[in-house]
């Protein structure tokens, strides 16, 4: 690796072309600064991507559903002018049971004593996630500071939580600590609605239903998806790939260099403060403001290296939790699957293994201990029902989220993923009992392997679990919460940081937001 | 970075002892002892007023053992020590020793201690308290290993006039051309020893170390070899006067470390201790640097000052006032002596700015037991500077043979 000369200078350098890389500098081209984007990857979108991962079959590597990417973000970056195309919106959930009956699950499907519970458990729920919805795309404000522009968000986050009137503001405060399994204990009689509500508080995260926190994550779901407006769960035409496709297209539009296979070795340092990057081939890039979409591991400890850091805040970051427990299955069919009970018109949509929140809790058992869950719980779609362009004429393509799969698993992943995937294929057989025959290929993406594609230390969705201590103003270390770190000249802009990962783009647009103060 | 040498036997017996436990023993004709770092040292052997006059104008024996010491090698052993400590440690000489002081983020001292350089990627540090936690936390990102070696070394401090002297009556050859802060390595008998020209009385003196098999021989050689010279063994409270002479700080005393103060505003960082000579901002990236920076363009709210009280009580626990009235209250003595060699009541305080300033006048309130009466002294005290005794013996090479 022989360090040359800068060949080019920017005002700013993005490490990352994943989602929220794109949108950081986007915004920052906007704002009149001469961004460059670069990627480790031959294409760009990071976990965000589409992978064909059989020839002709198309599918989202990670992340397969579009509900938490805002409205006014999609607008604010123009992305339906830059090509952007939902194949399917407004996505019904479906519960699929044990004993062939799929249940539906969302406001009307419920039926018997549990209807009118489900009324009086969805409509607070979405108001108080709407009450906290405003602080995602927002900069967390620091505390201990007496600025206005810490006091103002924290006093209108009061104010709206006062809002909420004295009944629900209790509800807020009694139950943001609980876990979802108690709440939904107290809400619902139907073992397999609870199980189908619950998994939403722990899909992609390190919790089962019973973990302390677990109402917060579900919350922070609900918040999410309520800025999203009509499009409901929506799915990108040509899978997350075509998101990142638009998105790149307007950072394009707005002037950002965009490089591929760019891998970054080094942040580099002058005077204390950040002045570009060094790439693995030795080409350096100056930039008066480097931003980093990579998690905060790699981003402190790899790129830049503890030598330019506190002990303190270090060790903050080798402590930040970032293990994922979450596997990708995708499977290549000659035919549509078929999935005992479903009716057709949900076929379109999200389909849910988790019969009841016993069920969860003891695949999540199994990840405690090192051990990939023996029945898993999965997150199911078939975007080729939606977007036929995803497989070959008549032919479908199968994405499913599989959890529990723990990082580091007992045995290691080389030596048990044929496994890992063989039981979560019979575990969709379970429910389709015809598919195992129409396979023609599969792949299965554990947490090592998503580290390893798309640079993620831990292979986490988040970068790292969202919970309490990683939350808001202290995600995540206290330190770097406001995008900004120690070093200055560096900022962070990915999943790491507020309000996480899942495909929102906020933590982007808040960074952008960050530097572009900070600059003036 | 593993931590090796379980300290096994501590939970066997509330305090450890040294491997001079026996010799200190025999001598210890009070029997006071203290605590200190999980082991049983000696506080006062005779009396304090011997062993004080015995510093100053002869030769003594400390037992330091207890003193905590951690092995730092491998190959970013430099990098990470200059991470870690204010000062420049790629300055430091091989052979050589520099006193050092470390912070934690928010540039606040966490403990103070002494860097020794063996080898080009070899150290040791010597520190009041345990600071393994500190150290691994530090050495996150770093090729470094870090062992405590505590148990394995005995140490003894020799210091005072002579202590030169006794050395060569004890047959080692050539310390006399050991500089300040310099190490050499020689034999006592059969024993190999290592021997540093440094310790905490501000007087010609040296530290020794060795394994805990030479200890006993160690001792009896050096009591032997002194005996003309007035050799004797001193516990704490004679050392403590000492230093406060010498103006070194003591950890919990004159300051709280960091990492263990519980209140809002009560760590201190090496600007406010008047150590801003140890801060090196020009020498790349160390913890605390940033937070450092930030208080030197600011300047310092309090600093840690000598003062030169009136009258001849100690002004021991005293808080300090801008004027005799007490009405403003700017800070209190942390440590107070009544010094026999300079003939001055002096003491170490922590002074609010603009109070600290060198020369001015400040007043300390002395609370004096008269036959179990209270009478409370408002006396004068002028600021000045930390070090009272500083005698150009300690640093002349080859030393005056006393």
């Amino acid at each position: 690796m022989a360090a040359r000369g800068a060949s080019a200078k920017y005002d700013c350098a993005v490490i990352g072309g994943g989602h929220n890389g794109l949108v950081c500098a986007t915004l920052l081209a906007r704002g009149g600064r001469s961004v460059v984007v670069l990627e480790a990857n031959r294409g760009l979108g990071g976990a965000a991507a589409t992978r064909e991962f059989a020839p002709g079959f198309r599918v989202s590597a990670c992340a397969h559903l579009l509900h938490l990417m805002p409205a006014a973000l999609q607008r604010e970056l123009r992305l339906d002018e830059h090509g952007f195309i939902a194949a399917a919106t407004q996505m019904p959930t479906t519960a699929l049971v044990a004993d062939g009956a799929a249940l539906a699950r969302g406001a009307g499907d419920v039926g018997g004593a549990d209807a009118a519970a489900y009324a009086r458990y969805d409509a607070p729920m979405r108001c108080l996630a709407a009450a906290l919805a405003p602080m995602l795309s927002r900069v967390p404000p620091r505390l201990g500071t007496h600025r206005w522009s810490d006091l103002v968000p924290l006093l209108q986050l009061g104010w709206r939580v006062r809002r909420l009137g004295t009944r629900d503001m209790r509800e807020l405060l009694r139950i943001v600590g609980m876990n979802v399994y108690d709440l939904l204990e107290e809400n619902f009689e139907s073992v397999e609605l609870k199980g189908a509500l619950g998994l939403d508080a722990v899909l992609g995260t390190n919790f089962g239903p019973r973990s302390p926190g677990t109402v917060l994550t579900l919350l922070h779901r609900l918040a999410g998806q309520s800025t999203v407006g009509a499009a409901g769960l929506s799915q990108p035409k040509g899978g997350m790939g075509g998101l990142c496709d638009a998105l790149a297209r307007a950072a394009g539009a707005a002037g950002v260099v965009i490089r591929t296979s760019a891998p970054v070795a080094r942040i580099e340092v002058d005077r204390d403060r950040a002045s570009g990057v060094l790439l693995e081939d030795g080409e350096r890039i100056a930039a008066r403001t480097v931003i980093s979409s990579a998690d905060p591991r790699t981003t402190f400890l790899r790129l830049l290296g503890t030598g330019h850091l506190d002990a303190g805040f270090a060790r903050r970051v080798a402590n930040f939790r970032s293990r994922g427990l979450a596997a990708k299955l995708h499977l290549a069919l000659d035919r549509a699957p078929d999935f005992t009970g479903l009716k057709p018109e949900r076929a379109v949509g999200r389909l849910l293994i988790a019969p009841s929140l016993r069920y969860i809790e003891q695949a999540y058992n199994h990840a405690k201990y090192g051990e990939y869950s023996r029945a898993p719980v999965m997150e199911i779609t078939v975007p080729s029902i939606n977007d036929a362009g995803l497989a070959p004429a008549g032919r479908h393509v199968l994405s499913a989220v599989v959890q529990y799969a723990p990082y580091s698993l007992q045995g290691g992943w080389e030596q048990e993923r044929a496994r890992f995937a063989d039981l979560a294929i019979d575990t969709l057989a379970r429910y389709a009992p015809g598919l195992r025959g129409t396979i023609i290929a599969s792949e299965l993406l554990s947490p090592l392997d998503i580290e390893r594609e798309f640079h993620i230390t831990g292979g986490h969705w988040h970068h790292g679990d969202l919970a309490f201590d990683q939350f808001w103003m202290v995600r995540p270390v206290p330190g770097a919460a406001q995008y900004r770190t120690p070093l200055d000249g560096l900022f962070l802009c990915g999943a790491g940081c507020h309000p996480g990962g899942g495909v929102i783009g906020a933590a982007g647009r808040n960074a952008a937001h960050q530097v572009l103060h900070e600059a003036a | 970075m593993p931590v090796t040498d379980p300290s096994a036997s501590h939970f066997k017996e509330p305090l450890l002892k040294t491997p001079f436990h026996e010799r200190v023993r025999a001598l210890c004709e009070v029997d006071s002892y203290v605590p200190w770092a999980g082991y049983t040292t000696v506080d006062v052997f005779t009396s304090v007023e011997h062993e004080y006059f015995a510093i100053r104008n002869a030769a003594t024996l400390y037992d330091l053992t207890p003193m905590v010491k951690y092995r730092i090698s491998g190959r970013d052993a430099p990098a990470y020590l200059n991470r870690l400590v204010t000062r420049d440690i790629a300055k430091l000489g091989r052979d050589r020793v520099a006193y050092c002081v470390w912070c934690n983020d928010a540039g606040h001292i966490i403990d103070d201690g002494t860097v020794f350089r063996l080898g080009d990627a070899q150290f040791q540090l010597c520190t009041a308290m345990r600071q393994i936690d500190w150290l691994l936390a530090s050495a996150i990102g770093f090729d470094v290993e870090i062992e405590e070696v505590t148990e394995r070394i005995a140490a003894l401090a020799l210091q005072g006039p002579t202590s030169c002297a006794v050395l060569k009556a004890a047959g080692i050859d050539g310390i006399d051309g050991l500089k300040p802060f310099e190490i050499g390595r020689f034999t006592l008998g059969l024993a190999p020893i290592t021997v540093s020209r440094t310790g905490f009385t501000g007087d010609l003196g040296y530290e020794l170390w060795m394994t805990p098999e030479a200890a006993e021989p160690v001792w009896d050689a050096l009591m032997a070899a002194g005996r003309a010279r007035g050799i004797r063994a001193i516990g704490s409270q004679a050392l403590n006067i000492a230093r406060i002479e010498a103006g070194f700080i003591s950890p919990n005393v004159d300051f709280v470390s960091a990492e263990h103060s519980l209140r809002v505003g009560r760590d201190r960082s090496p600007l406010e201790l008047g150590l801003e000579w140890l801060v090196d901002f020009d020498k790349g990236h160390f913890t605390g640097r940033r937070a450092l920076l930030a208080e030197r363009r600011r300047g310092p709210r309090r600093r840690l000052v000598g003062l030169d009280v009136a009258g001849t009580k100690p002004a021991h626990n005293a808080l300090v006032y801008s004027s005799r009235t007490g009405k403003r209250e700017i800070g209190s003595v942390t440590s107070a002596v009544w010094s026999p060699t300079c003939k001055r009541n002096i003491a170490l305080a922590m002074v609010d700015a603009p109070y600290f300033a060198m020369g001015s006048t400040v007043w300390v309130d002395i609370y004096l037991n008269r036959e179990l009466v209270w009478e409370r002294r408002m006396m004068q005290a002028g600021v000045v500077e930390r070090a009272f005794f500083a005698p150009a013996r300690r640093r002349s090479t080859p030393p005056a043979d006393f």
